[in-house]
């Protein structure tokens, strides 16, 4: 039994390095999941984020038809490369609501101008206050909402040319 | 002159994070006039996750995002709010996850007997160690 027992220290010692190195081979998700899926939309009201645009408030998301909400910056380098696939989700006819998070209204103008606008209102969160109110960790990043305002889906990070389908089908689950 | 270039380099780099321009939220690094409150702030503060860097509480981070979370907890707190509201509310939003005290709920539970029982075994082999060395 001694002998056996000699041999514990060294197995254990293997035991964590097979864990270790499962851990490198298979990185953990970080992406920070929001308990707000499948609930109401929180309430909140962002002031328009450009002058002569429609701000957002939380009564505006419940009016029947499933939109897309979507946190974004100007200084916010994934938000470019989402861009050209927001304005594809725009053309097939998604409405496509835009929270400004921590922006300037001259810099949000110019971002639009050179990726595109495919918002229909935008709201300015300058505290990340509408972000929180979300669960929502970062930019850019997506909620599906249905007709009621209820949150149906949440897609972290830039939404890619490969994830249309997936939106499109949440959002057709929302009507 | 490799190190001067090298030196100049690190200076003028930007840090790899992506941040706004935006100066900090006013109540980020700012403690509330009232001691007390700020008291309960800050307790809370050391409490809560940082979002972005995930081993960090709010208190402890440089990151905006935690900046923007300790105007939240500080405006809140001001309004009379209580620190367990406060938690509670993110933990709607958030999960357990970025609260850094465990919860008491069945989930937790062995986390809280696990000190007991690791006691409980180390007096036993305490113990039994002793009694065999007096045997001797």
């Amino acid at each position: 039994m001694s002998r056996l027992l000699r041999f514990l220290p060294l197995a254990l010692l293997a035991l964590v390095i097979v864990g270790l190195v499962w851990r490198l081979a298979n990185p953990s998700d970080t992406a920070v999941r929001s308990q707000m899926v499948g609930k109401p939309a929180p309430s909140f009201t962002a002031t328009p984020a450009l002058p002569g645009r429609e701000g957002l408030t939380s009564a505006a998301l419940a009016d029947g038809t499933p939109k897309l909400v979507n946190f974004f910056a100007s200084w916010c380098v994934p938000c470019i490369a989402e861009a050209p696939v927001l304005m594809e989700l725009k053309r097939r006819g998604v409405t496509i609501e835009g929270i400004a998070v921590r922006d300037r209204p001259e810099d949000i103008a110019v971002f639009l101008q050179q990726h595109g606008d495919p918002f229909a209102r935008i709201g300015a969160d300058p505290q990340s206050k509408a972000q929180f109110a979300f669960g929502s960790a970062g930019v850019p990043e997506s909620f599906v909402i249905d007709g009621r305002g209820i949150v149906r889906l949440q897609h972290v990070g830039p939404i890619a040319a490969g994830d249309i389908p997936t939106i499109l089908v949440a959002l057709e689950a929302a009507r | 002159m490799n190190r001067l270039l090298l030196i100049i380099a690190l200076l003028s780099a930007t840090p790899a994070f992506a941040d706004s321009t935006m100066p900090p939220a006013y109540w980020a690094n700012r403690q509330l006039p009232d001691a007390r409150q700020e008291a309960q702030a800050v307790s809370l503060m050391e409490e809560l996750r940082c979002l972005v860097c995930q081993g960090q509480s709010i208190a402890d981070s440089d990151a905006e995002l935690a900046g923007d979370m300790r105007d939240l907890v500080r405006r809140r707190i001001a309004t009379g709010e209580r620190p367990a509201a406060v938690r509670a509310w993110l933990v709607e939003r958030y999960g357990n996850w970025v609260s850094y005290r465990p919860p008491s709920a069945p989930v937790a539970w062995p986390l809280w007997l696990a000190p007991i029982v690791l006691l409980g075994a180390g007096v036993l082999l305490a113990r039994s160690r002793l009694k065999r060395r007096n045997a001797q």
